[in-house]
């Protein structure tokens, strides 16, 4: 019924290298990108906006670019929220000291400042592994927090310390400020993370993406068969730090709106996106999509469920909300330690073969 | 003496002191991965969980109460007695010792065999539970610890430095305990592991997990035998931090602390721990004091690593680790 190759010939390299090699396949990600982009700007309003979709599409760009770095590289980072504050503060100082260049160019430049800045912090991988180099990316996190938050020209010596984010237009349209549309927010998020994870695809097929998963599976090895460690960590680190900081942009520019370092790229950012890519699935796109949705929507929905079902007072909720997502972290890890993609793997090979599995 | 150098002598003697605090916390974590191989994140938060039920028993707390009043509209809050402090702490051991068998038989049994990260993965897994839990079981407000540990100025060391230098140092009390606490533990724990069976059985363990286990020792015993350990560590750096700090969530972001402790003295040795907690803290409070001023200083959150992170570039298994040797 679904996910039939039969009967689906391929008729040239290209048609049988394709991401999605079966039908069925395809037309669902185009229905999905279709809805995406032609359903959801028309019925978005505020409160899904900003509660659910935005920052899902944020921490799915971010969730990919951890996922380049751990999932498919094996570099285990607990610096993603520097990294974050980094493509924040970069673009904030691009938008303020050249406003007349497009935000879209600024983004990308911010993401590009997170690159070089990831490859500093990345230079040690090549001496330090496994969980020394976890560790020692703590020293970004701690680093670059306080660095945002002691040296004023950082933020333009504002009296309270924050950045916020002036209004900035695509297309004659504001993306960012408080006068922005939720539909305008939502589509410059849409469309990065459109064109990133298609990226992150690709790069991750390709022959880069092969070193990274060599690296990953036993460094030493791969070193033998030719693969350049150096080049191999650097371009993960590199390549990760830019989705890190393409997503702290957005996150503060278009989403946050005003931001102090330490409260929204503090340490529990990195352990959040982690967390994404763990439940999601650690070395898969589709997971890091399905992680950063699981993490967005689980909090949302013990809050409707505790504060607004039951009636609980907020702190409870808070506390109890932590007890479950460690206790669903630890779950999964026990049940499925793959993740959500690997779940979603077992069910496709389950598709395929029903109704007659045998 | 000039007095800037009295003033940086003053710097690294209270630097130390920290050190030994520090260091207290990194013991849990050396303890637990040269047992297991399980790099235990959760160790800040089972000090914090620790201080938390030491302070609940302490005060005769209902456990739970905020979602007992929640569910069925009570409002209990206390049983309206106190319990002596030792007798508390002795409670506290006992609950420790049963979160230790809880973590073996709900989580530890499933993971043997897992690659290293995913143990990672899962204790930080286990850091959010026990922190939820904790608040959850015995409120999240601020708490004050007081276990009868003498606090304060040091008033015979004052007076003696004044007598010789002309000018008084300040040592906490506190720290002084800690020390003399510290000291007792690493000695005892190099004791027990060097002469009781127990300890023999760990450091079999602790070299080659399937070895042992042919040779007929429990694996899961050893693994809830070391992780009471670790939560008996907890507790005593929970007192400790708790009693200088009040009990708090940011007493479980000491294991951040204990971290650069770690990687600086090797995560397999005890000595190590206690070394590199003695440098960092030194370091810390040095560097805080003669550079922290021209540079905006709260050095003191990002020091600790940066250095950890410079001496590992030259030697990557840090003072007193294993040396790392990689075959394919």
């Amino acid at each position: 019924m679904f996910y039939r190759e039969a009967g689906d010939f391929k008729t040239s390299y290209v048609a049988d290298s394709q991401t999605f090699p079966i039908a069925f396949d395809r037309w669902r990600y185009y229905a999905v990108l279709a809805v995406a982009f032609g359903v959801i700007p028309f019925f978005i309003n505020d409160y899904w906006a900003n509660a659910v979709l935005i920052p899902f599409l944020i921490y799915a760009i971010a969730a990919i670019g951890l996922n380049i770095l751990t999932g498919y590289c094996g570099q285990v980072s607990l610096g993603t929220g520097g990294f974050m504050a980094v493509g924040a503060y970069a673009v904030y100082k691009l938008m303020t000291a050249f406003p007349d260049i497009s935000i879209v160019i600024h983004i990308l430049l911010a993401g590009g400042i997170t690159a070089a800045v990831g490859v500093l912090f990345g230079l040690p991988s090549l001496r330090i592994k496994g969980f020394y180099l976890a560790v020692a990316t703590l020293a970004a996190q701690f680093f670059l927090v306080w660095l945002f938050n002691r040296v004023p020209w950082f933020y333009n010596y504002s009296a309270s310390g924050q950045i916020s984010s002036p209004e900035r237009t695509v297309l004659g349209v504001a993306v960012t400020g408080p006068a922005a549309p939720a539909w305008a927010s939502y589509m410059i998020c849409l469309v990065f993370v459109a064109v990133l994870a298609w990226v992150a695809r690709n790069l991750t097929r390709g022959n880069l993406g092969r070193q990274w998963m060599a690296i990953r599976d036993m460094d030493i090895a791969a070193e033998i068969i030719g693969v350049n460690p150096l080049m191999a960590k650097l371009t993960a680190f590199a390549i990760s730090s830019f989705f890190v900081g393409v997503a702290g942009a957005l996150f503060f520019a278009v989403y946050l709106g005003a931001v102090e370092v330490g409260e929204a790229f503090g340490i529990q950012k990195s352990f959040l996106v982690l967390f994404m890519i763990i439940i999601g699935g650690l070395g898969s796109i589709f997971g890091s999509f399905a992680g950063a949705a699981f993490l967005v929507l689980l909090p949302v929905f013990l809050k409707n469920v505790l504060v607004g079902g039951l009636g609980w007072p907020t702190d409870l909720a808070a506390h109890i909300e932590l007890m479950i997502v460690g206790g669903l972290i630890v779950a999964f890890l026990i049940a499925e330690p793959h993740g959500i993609a690997q779940l979603w793997r077992v069910a496709k090979e389950k598709l395929r073969l029903w109704p007659f599995p045998h | 003496m000039p007095d800037t150098l009295l003033f940086a002598a003053e710097v690294t003697l209270n630097g130390l002191m920290a050190g030994v605090m520090y260091a207290l916390v990194a013991l849990g974590f050396v303890l637990i991965f040269k047992a297991s191989g399980i790099f235990n994140y959760a160790q800040g938060v089972m000090a914090l969980f620790a201080a938390l039920t030491l302070v609940g028993i302490q005060q005769g707390q209902v456990p739970f109460a905020h979602l007992i009043n929640a569910v069925f509209g009570t409002s209990v809050h206390h049983f309206g007695w106190t319990v002596p402090s030792l007798l508390a702490i002795a409670l506290t051991v006992v609950v420790m010792i049963a979160l230790a068998i809880a973590v073996e038989r709900l989580v530890l049994k499933y993971l043997v065999n897992q690659e290293p990260i995913i143990l990672f993965m899962a204790t930080i897994g286990l850091a959010y539970f026990l922190e939820g839990f904790g608040d959850v079981m015995w409120g999240a407000d601020i708490k004050r610890l007081d276990v009868g540990l003498p606090q304060g100025l040091n008033s015979v060391i004052d007076e003696t430095t004044f007598n010789i230098f002309g000018y008084g140092f300040f040592i906490d009390n506190l720290d002084i305990v800690a020390t003399v606490i510290a000291a007792a533990l690493v000695l005892s724990l190099t004791v027990y592991s060097q002469f009781s069976r127990d300890g023999r059985a760990l450091r079999a363990v602790a070299d080659d997990h399937q070895a042992a286990l042919s040779v007929g020792i429990s694996l899961r015993y050893i693994w809830v035998l070391v992780w009471a350990i670790a939560g008996f560590v907890a507790l005593v750096a929970g007192i400790m931090w708790g009693t200088k700090l009040g009990v708090q969530f940011s007493l479980s972001l000491i294991a951040l602390k204990a971290l650069p402790v770690l990687m600086l003295g090797g995560f397999t040795s005890i000595p190590g721990a206690i070394v590199g907690g003695l440098i960092i803290g030194m370091g810390e409070k040095l560097f805080e004091f003669f550079v922290g001023p021209l540079i905006g200083g709260a050095t003191e959150n990002w020091f600790a690593y940066v250095l950890a992170l410079l001496f590992l570039v030259f030697r990557p298994q840090g003072l007193f680790g294993e040396k790392i040797i990689e075959r394919v």
